[in-house]
């Protein structure tokens, strides 16, 4: 099956050998679109891709927050999602005094988190691993999150090209909070533009060579 | 004898209309729905916290409607601020979207409709639903189906499709029945009111008329949406 | 209340260092320069006169209603003028439905004093029966999409929306407005136009029309309602301090920035 774009209650495809994957529904033997969003399909596996909607956060998930609360044992961080998340004192991966816990992170802060559980009581983050903590410094704004997978790119392919061109250091969070930092704003900007380049046209297939004919046009520009 | 529409249409055409989504960049999912001289517009904000906690439900997340029209969508300025009628079409917006939606995965969430009606010619309750219907599925939220709406009117003895002011106000003969009427994209009804007089007979007959009619609707919205996600890429694919 | 999105400190930081340095914003405009205008005439037929207002990705709609009563007792002769102003929830997570709260009040009122102070309506023109019928001049604002200076957005808008708005015909007979009967006279207006700059300080730099990042990083605003180098009314608005060389300074450049919006409107209405 050829991709396409469908909306709720469409239906993708019909016979017996197809399986409904995410965003999907199987009745009598067809299979229906329950999101707007690309239907595709893959060894009879038929998923639906949303383009829109707000974050979900999901287990793994590295995301970019704001500090919103300090409490006793931890802080109260905004990711974008409907839900605060909490990160505990014990998920940063050094000492920290406890009647000093502003020094690693105050109201407003921001920071990169990896969120290692999500249950009824809510979403908990941690800070152990490689690049997670405090941000210092850096452009930072949103994308839909929706569209990070394409932004990062096959095994980060995207994101190479990107860097490479602007000379900046990104990181992407899945919910859809970007950093940029580089040696001039002016490049930052750059990245900035480049990335919203490819948001917007997230739903192409090729994307690749387009970015790679984009930084090649804006370079002449220049 | 043929019945004649003041505006020439046949009795089971719908007035010219058009739909377009993303027309509110801030929101989640955003559309605009015209039909005839009736614009609404709606927006959708969510799935997010419901505020205040004491609405918020564990067992699912919950839709929340607000219909309200401009004051200059109509001859006689209408005080801005909430009143009695937009209340109730607030909320009969709600159980009209409401089967189709499925929320269940998003406990203590509610998901925000906005709806503003930005000129109005009759018919704005069924074409806020059409916006609204658009905007939520634009805002990436789980649906089992659309939801198409339109009103079904009987002027005098005939019934016809998609009433407009002057025909509401239409007062030969038996005069006008209001009958708007929304129905998912597989056959359900959802919605539906009156205002007017009928007999049982001519009332079912509306409701077939009524469900050719959102087929037509339907198809707006659904061309509205993909048209969305094509025009962006066109010449590059 | 929801929780909203607002410009991160790191962000905010770059704003100002930018600004500041490079004398530019984020979007390559200057800081005395206004986003792109764009004004589409009768958004609703059943207003007397409305428009869209688009500056950048903001977005506004205005409309003229006018209706008949009786004047007040201290103005005979006088017609009236009621500007309102509504953040719809539609337009923004920040906005709640209910009654407004004070951010709608203050968009609203400051809006209002800077048509009503300026003299650009003719309120004796306004009269049509005098001591017993006059017009009064609904102009009401609602914002779709806020992305930055909704106060300015509201002031052009209302500006559009009275310039091409046509009053309606008054069947004095049946005493009846007929509103779908408009007459070829437009509202009596003066050449005082009423265009209204908020001046923003951000870090050390004074701009004009931010952005919903830069409004958020704005420290304190200055709204000033001029025509032509004559300033007819001022707002200063949140609790933190201008000092005295830059207020003087946001006056000028609301002078020099209100006679570029007041040729851009010209133009868009063309």
């Amino acid at each position: 099956m050829e991709r396409k774009i469908v909306i709720p209650g469409e239906m993708i495809i019909e016979g017996e050998d197809y399986l409904p994957g995410e965003n999907t529904e199987k009745r009598d033997g067809k299979v229906y679109s329950s999101r707007y969003g690309l239907a595709e399909e893959q060894s009879n596996l038929v998923k639906v891709i949303p383009l829109s909607g707000v974050y979900h956060p999901r287990r793994g998930n590295a995301v970019i927050g704001k500090v919103e609360n300090v409490l006793a044992n931890g802080w109260i961080i905004d990711i974008g999602a409907a839900d605060s998340a909490f990160l505990s004192l014990m998920e940063v991966p050094r000492y920290v005094n406890k009647d000093a816990m502003e020094e690693v992170l105050t109201i407003d802060d921001m920071v990169t988190a990896k969120i290692w559980s999500i249950n009824k009581r809510g979403i908990d983050l941690s800070l152990k691993g490689r690049g997670f903590g405090k941000i210092e410094e850096g452009l930072i704004f949103n994308v839909n999150s929706n569209k990070v997978p394409r932004i990062i790119g096959k095994e980060g392919s995207m994101i190479k090209i990107i860097k490479e061109n602007t000379g900046c250091d990104i990181t992407v969070g899945q919910n859809g909070t970007v950093l940029v930092e580089g040696n001039k704003i002016e490049d930052e900007l750059f990245a900035k533009k480049a990335i919203m380049y490819i948001a917007e046209r997230s739903f192409i297939s090729g994307l690749t060579d387009l970015v790679t004919k984009w930084f090649t046009e804006q370079g002449n520009k220049k | 004898m043929a019945f004649k529409r003041p505006d020439g249409r046949k009795i089971t055409e719908m007035r010219p209309a058009e739909a377009k989504v993303g027309v509110v960049p801030n929101a989640d999912g955003s559309a605009m729905f015209k039909s005839g001289k009736t614009i609404a517009i709606a927006a959708v904000y969510g799935p997010k916290k419901m505020h205040p906690q004491h609405q918020q439900n564990p067992r699912t997340g919950q839709l929340r409607c607000e219909y309200n029209m401009i004051s200059f969508s109509v001859d006689d300025r209408i005080r801005p601020g909430r009143n009695r009628r937009a209340m109730e079409i607030s909320e009969v917006t709600k159980w009209a979207l409401e089967p189709v939606v499925d929320l269940k995965d998003y406990p203590n969430q509610v998901v925000d409709v906005h709806i503003n009606i930005i000129q109005a010619d009759a018919g704005t309750r069924c074409a806020g639903i059409n916006a609204a219907a658009m905007a939520l599925a634009h805002a990436g939220i789980p649906m089992k189906n659309m939801v198409s709406s339109i009103s079904i009117g009987k002027l005098d003895k005939t019934l016809v499709v998609d009433l407009t002011k002057e025909e509401e106000d239409f007062e030969e003969g038996e005069g006008p029945t209001d009958i708007p009427v929304s129905i998912t994209s597989d056959g359900k009804i959802t919605h539906m009111q009156l205002d007017g007089m009928i007999e049982v007979k001519q009332l079912q007959e509306s409701i077939d008329m009524a469900k050719e009619a959102c087929k037509e609707v339907y198809k707006i919205q659904k061309d509205a949406l993909k048209k969305f996600i094509e025009d962006k890429s066109e010449g590059l694919n | 209340m929801d929780k909203i999105r607002t410009t991160p400190s790191t962000t905010a930081d770059r704003i100002k260092q930018y600004m500041k340095k490079e004398g530019k914003r984020f979007d390559g405009r200057g800081l005395e320069e206004f986003r792109e205008l764009t004004i589409e005439k009768d958004v609703s037929i059943k207003a007397e006169g409305s428009v869209r207002v688009n500056l950048g990705k903001t977005e506004v709609i205005v409309g003229v209603k006018m209706a008949l009563s009786e004047p007040y007792a201290d103005s005979p002769n006088k017609g009236n003028l009621m500007v309102t102003a509504e953040l719809l929830p539609l337009s923004s997570p920040r906005y709640e439905s209910g009654p407004p709260r004070i951010d709608a009040i203050e968009w609203a009122r400051v809006t209002d004093r800077g048509i009503r102070e300026s003299g650009f309506v003719d309120f004796d023109k306004l009269c049509v029966v005098p001591g017993k019928k006059v017009w009064t001049v609904f102009v009401d604002i609602y914002s779709i999409n806020d992305d930055g200076n909704l106060m300015d957005a509201a002031t052009i808008g209302a500006i559009a929306a009275m310039k091409i708005a046509k009053i309606p015909k008054y069947d004095e007979e049946n005493d009846k407005v007929l509103y779908d009967q408009p007459t070829k006279n437009g509202l009596p207006l003066t050449s005082h136009v009423p265009v209204a700059i908020s001046v923003h300080k951000i870090g050390k730099s004074l701009i004009v029309d931010p952005t919903r990042e830069e409004e958020d990083v704005s420290e304190t605003r200055l709204t000033i309602g001029s025509s032509k180098g004559t300033i007819s009314s001022l707002q200063k608005s949140n609790s933190r301090a201008f000092e005295i060389d830059e207020i003087k300074n946001a006056f000028e450049i609301a002078a020099k920035a209100s006679e570029v919006v007041d040729k851009m409107i010209e133009k868009a209405l063309k």
